[in-house]
């Protein structure tokens, strides 16, 4: 067990692919998708985005304060956040994704109810806050307890799963660029999220587009805000840091 | 592969226990690089057999291979292509490819059409059931025997 843990942790610790070989999903879109990204008067990401900003400075919860109240300026104190997700949450020691760290300000600071996780409301706040490192490399927080978590999502990416017994590896590292029937398999990084997704019609997590591959192999979901969740969102992250963020990314 | 080969090579039970909806249970035979005999003790229908093998839902073959199906856009390119497979191939070796390719190349990326066991995290939609049943493994291996280039 100990040496299965090590060996995850040597292998997350590994140089991935150079950052030049790297390819967001973006380089993979067609040059009409690419533009529609591009320009945020054409990208549909940009509406859940502005009704976030509104989010940001309306009061909510018992305590009648807002985002803004706190954090002020978004484009001052949001910068980077995103880049630097999936982190350890003092309080709990635990980490959390950038949806669980928004859900757990509006529980302890609005004490309010949280939107639920891929609600509108939820997705348009994430989205807000995450495009504020928009062009910002991702920089996974150097701390032991995310290396660990690093290497278990590391475990979980090599894992062949479901009754088709692929890996995400299996599709992303080794196949990555050839034709699975009409799309173009893309090394997966998550470097978009929430995005616009023209084959859902809407915004949508990261948790969303997994259960996409998840249920494509005919298996069991990673349910989102799970240890799983995290620890695989945490690998994906560390695989493509140094890549820039690009909320709200558009995809076919 | 050599050991994929080897393991094959002892005479294998396999999936004594397969629950093979409406086909009957029976022991899969595995004799080196092949299972000779029927699944079902019958002939499958090779027009069965291509409808599976270019079914999305169904046989998935077109997400990986392509092969002679002018009317199907959007072929694969993750595995060669089936073309020519049954000159390739005998009967029995297509057969073990399909049942479980892993027993030839346990690195191999094609799913194991009627393996239930040694899976991780299936679906509860799919869990213990195979891909394909024993009557659909024979409709596809007497399909691809006929594909002669
Ligand atoms: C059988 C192949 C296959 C497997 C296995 C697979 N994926 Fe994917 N994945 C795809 C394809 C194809 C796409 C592109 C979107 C589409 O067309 O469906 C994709 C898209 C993605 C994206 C979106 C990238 C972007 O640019 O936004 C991420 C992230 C991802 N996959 C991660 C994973 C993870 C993590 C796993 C394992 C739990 C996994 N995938 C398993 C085929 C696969
Ligand atoms: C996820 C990918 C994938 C799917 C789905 C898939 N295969 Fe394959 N198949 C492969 C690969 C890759 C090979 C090459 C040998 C290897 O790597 O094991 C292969 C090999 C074969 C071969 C041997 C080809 C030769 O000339 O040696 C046959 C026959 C075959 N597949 C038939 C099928 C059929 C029929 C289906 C559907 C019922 C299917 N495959 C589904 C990936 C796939």
């Amino acid at each position: 067990m100990r040496a299965a843990v090590l060996a995850a942790l040597l292998l997350a610790a590994m140089p991935a692919a150079g950052a030049e070989e790297r390819r967001s999903g973006f380089a993979d879109m067609s040059a009409a998708t690419q533009a529609m990204q591009a320009d945020d008067a054409a990208n549909p990401g940009m509406l859940w985005v502005l009704d976030g900003e509104g989010r940001w400075s309306r009061k909510a919860g018992r305590t009648e304060r807002s985002c803004a109240d706190c954090h002020g300026e978004a484009a001052a104190s949001m910068r980077g956040v995103a880049a630097r997700y999936p982190a350890i949450d003092a309080e709990r020691g635990e980490a959390v994704d950038l949806a669980g760290r928004i859900a757990l300000c509006q529980t302890r600071h609005q004490e309010a109810t949280p939107a639920p996780r891929e609600s509108e409301a939820s997705l348009a706040l994430t989205a807000f806050v995450a495009h504020q490192s928009r062009g910002l490399p991702i920089a996974p927080p150097d701390d032991p307890r995310i290396a660990l978590l690093q290497a278990e999502g590391a475990a979980l990416y090599r894992m062949r799963r479901g009754q088709l017994n692929l890996s995400c590896a299996q599709c992303h590292d080794d196949n990555a660029g050839r034709r699975l029937a009409g799309s173009v398999i893309p090394q997966g990084h998550p470097t978009g999220y929430p995005l616009y997704r023209l084959e859902w019609q809407g915004l949508g997590s990261l948790q969303r587009r997994l259960r996409g591959c998840t249920t494509g192999v005919r298996a069991e979901s990673f349910a989102p805000g799970s240890h799983d969740a995290i620890a695989l969102e945490a690998y994906l992250m560390s695989r493509a840091a140094g890549m820039p963020v690009e909320t709200p990314a558009v995809r076919p | 592969m050599s050991g994929g080969l080897r393991r094959g090579a002892i005479v294998a039970m396999l999936l004594a226990t397969m629950p093979a909806a409406a086909d009957e249970p029976r022991p899969v035979m595995i004799g080196g690089d092949a299972i000779a005999a029927s699944l079902t003790g019958r002939p499958g229908d090779a027009a069965r057999g291509r409808a599976i093998v270019a079914d999305r839902q169904r046989g998935l073959c077109l997400l990986c291979h392509a092969g002679p199906f002018p009317e199907e856009r959007f072929q694969g390119n993750l595995a060669p292509s089936l073309a020519g497979a049954g000159s390739r191939l005998s009967e029995g070796q297509l057969r073990l490819r399909i049942v479980d390719s892993a027993r030839v190349n346990p690195d191999t990326i094609m799913p194991p059409y009627h393996r239930t066991e040694g899976l991780s995290a299936v679906g509860a939609a799919w869990r213990g059931r195979p891909v394909l049943t024993a009557g659909e493994v024979e409709d596809v291996v007497a399909f691809l025997v006929t594909l002669k280039e």
